[in-house]
C-alpha cells in the first residue's frame, strides 16, 4: 500500500493511500467533529460536520467532507478555521431546527451526541425558524421504539443493520424534509419480518430517536461499548471483553 | 456605584427557571446589595418600569399577552437575557407547534376525547388569546444574552449575573451551554 504525504493544520503527516482525511487526522491526534460517522461502518457524509478546507491550485480552499474524501499527495488540509467553525455551528442549528429536538423531555437528554455537539460548537440558540414538523412515534416493536422527532437522518441504524447484522431492516424513504427512516416496506417496526431484534440500531443511534421501551427522560444510554466489542470481534477477530 | 436596576419576567414557562433563580440562596443577598429588583413575579409591582438595566426573561412567547409584554420589556430594558430553554428555544411550551394552529391545539385539548362537557374556554379580556405558533424570544425581539437549560442551574445563572454585574460581555461556555 502506497503512502501519501500531506499537510494537516500545517503539520506534515503520512497516511496510507486508501485512508480518508478523517482517518489520517485521527491517526495523528487531530480531532474533527462528526455525527453520522461511526467506527466500523461505511461512511456516507450525511451530516457534513466533518467538513475540512482543502487548498486548491487557484489559491482558494475547497470544502470537503473528510469522512469520504481520500488523502492525496501534497494535499493541504485545514480542519479548524473560523469559516469551518461557523459552518459547523450552522449545521448543528439547522439539524436542531429541522425536527423537534426538545432536550429537556428527551429520553437521551445528557447522553446525546447532537446535544454534545451543540455544546462543542458553542450553540446558545437556534438562529433559524423551527420547522416543527409532525413526526410519528412507532412503539409497535416489543422492546424498542423510534421517535422520528429526534431523528437526524445520520443513517447509522440503516448501515449497522445492513453491514453488521446483515438484516437491512432499516432504510430511508421520502425526500428532503419529508425523509424518514423506515423498517421493511415502510410498515410498523413490530410487523417487520426481517428485524432480528438484535438492538444494534439502538446501540448506534446518536440521539433519542431509537430507544429501549420503558426509558424515561434522560434514561436512554446507547450501549456503544457492546457495539464496539462486536465490531472489533468482526474486523480483527479479537474477542476482547 | 449606583445599583443596577434588575428585573425578572415570567412568560410562557413553568416558573422552574424562577425556582432555579431562587436557588441562588445567599447570593440573592449579595445581588440585592448590588442591584435593585424593580420588577419580578416575586415582588409586588404591577407595571414594568422604564430604565431597567438587566432583565431575565423566562418562558416562550405563547399568547398575545406574552407578545405585548416582551415588546414592552425590550423597549424599557438595556440587557435582555433569555433565561432558560423555553425563552431560548420554545422548549416544552412549543411542544404544541407540530399540532398546527391555535384552533387545532384547542380542539385537541378541549373537544377531542374529553370527559364531561367539551367546550373551548373563551374569556375575552381575562384569558389571553393563544398565538398560532409558540416562539422563542429572539424570534420576536433582539436578545442580548442566552442562558440555555431546563432549568439553568443556579450556578449557571450566578455565572451569567456576575458577568452582567461586572459590565462584562456574558460568555457562557462548555456544559453551561447545554440545552435541556
Amino acid at each position: 500500500m502506497a503512502v501519501r504525504t500531506l499537510q494537516i493544520n500545517d503539520t506534515l503527516v503520512s497516511a496510507r493511500e486508501d485512508q480518508t482525511i478523517l482517518e489520517a487526522a485521527r491517526d495523528h491526534g487531530i480531532k474533527i467533529p462528526t455525527l453520522c460517522h461511526l467506527e466500523g461502518l461505511t461512511d456516507v457524509g450525511a451530516c457534513r460536520l466533518c467538513l475540512v478546507e482543502v487548498a486548491t491550485v487557484g489559491g482558494g480552499a475547497k470544502l470537503l467532507p473528510s469522512c469520504v474524501s481520500h488523502v492525496a499527495e501534497d494535499m493541504i488540509v485545514h480542519t479548524d478555521t473560523p469559516r469551518l467553525g461557523e459552518y459547523r455551528r450552522m449545521i448543528v442549528e439547522l439539524v436542531m431546527a429541522e425536527r423537534n429536538h426538545v432536550c429537556s423531555v428527551c429520553v437521551a437528554n445528557n447522553h446525546c451526541e447532537l446535544q454534545d455537539m451543540a455544546v462543542a460548537m458553542g450553540v446558545d440558540h437556534i438562529r433559524y425558524d423551527y420547522l416543527s414538523p409532525s413526526c410519528s412515534v412507532d412503539l409497535s416493536h416489543e422492546r424498542y421504539g423510534i421517535d422520528h422527532n429526534r431523528c437526524i437522518l445520520c443513517t447509522r441504524c440503516v448501515r449497522v443493520c445492513d453491514e453488521v447484522e446483515g438484516a437491512h431492516t432499516w432504510d430511508v424513504a421520502g425526500r428532503g424534509t419529508r425523509s424518514r427512516v423506515i423498517t421493511d416496506m415502510n410498515q410498523p417496526w413490530g410487523s417487520s419480518d426481517t428485524c432480528t431484534s438484535c438492538g444494534k440500531c439502538v446501540m448506534a443511534c446518536p440521539t433519542g430517536a431509537l430507544f429501549l421501551q420503558g426509558s424515561s427522560v434522560s434514561e436512554m444510554e446507547h450501549d456503544r461499548g457492546t457495539l464496539a466489542f462486536l465490531l472489533n470481534a468482526r474486523e480483527k477477530k479479537q474477542w476482547l471483553v | 456605584m449606583a445599583r443596577l436596576r434588575f428585573a425578572t419576567v415570567w412568560l410562557g414557562g413553568c416558573s422552574g427557571c424562577h425556582m432555579s433563580f431562587l436557588d441562588l440562596d445567599e447570593f440573592l443577598i449579595e445581588l440585592a446589595e448590588r442591584a435593585e429588583i424593580v420588577y419580578s413575579p416575586i415582588i409586588d409591582t404591577k407595571e414594568y418600569p422604564d430604565g431597567v438595566d438587566v432583565v431575565l426573561v423566562e418562558g416562550a412567547i405563547a399568547n398575545e399577552e406574552n407578545l405585548a409584554m416582551i415588546r414592552k420589556v425590550r423597549d424599557r430594558s438595556r440587557m435582555l437575557v433569555a433565561h432558560g430553554d423555553c425563552a431560548v428555544t420554545g422548549n416544552v411550551t412549543a411542544l404544541r407547534n407540530p399540532l398546527g394552529r391555535a384552533a387545532t391545539v384547542l380542539e385537541r385539548s378541549y373537544l377531542e376525547d374529553v370527559d364531561g362537557v367539551p367546550g373551548i374556554p373563551s374569556e375575552p379580556g381575562i384569558v389571553p388569546v393563544l398565538l398560532d405558533r409558540v416562539m422563542p424570544i429572539h424570534a420576536v425581539v433582539p436578545v442580548d444574552v442566552f442562558i440555555p437549560g431546563c432549568p439553568p442551574s443556579a450556578a449557571k445563572i450566578r455565572e451569567a449575573i456576575e458577568q452582567l454585574l461586572d459590565g462584562r460581555q456574558v460568555q457562557l461556555s462548555g456544559r453551561d451551554l447545554k440545552f435541556g
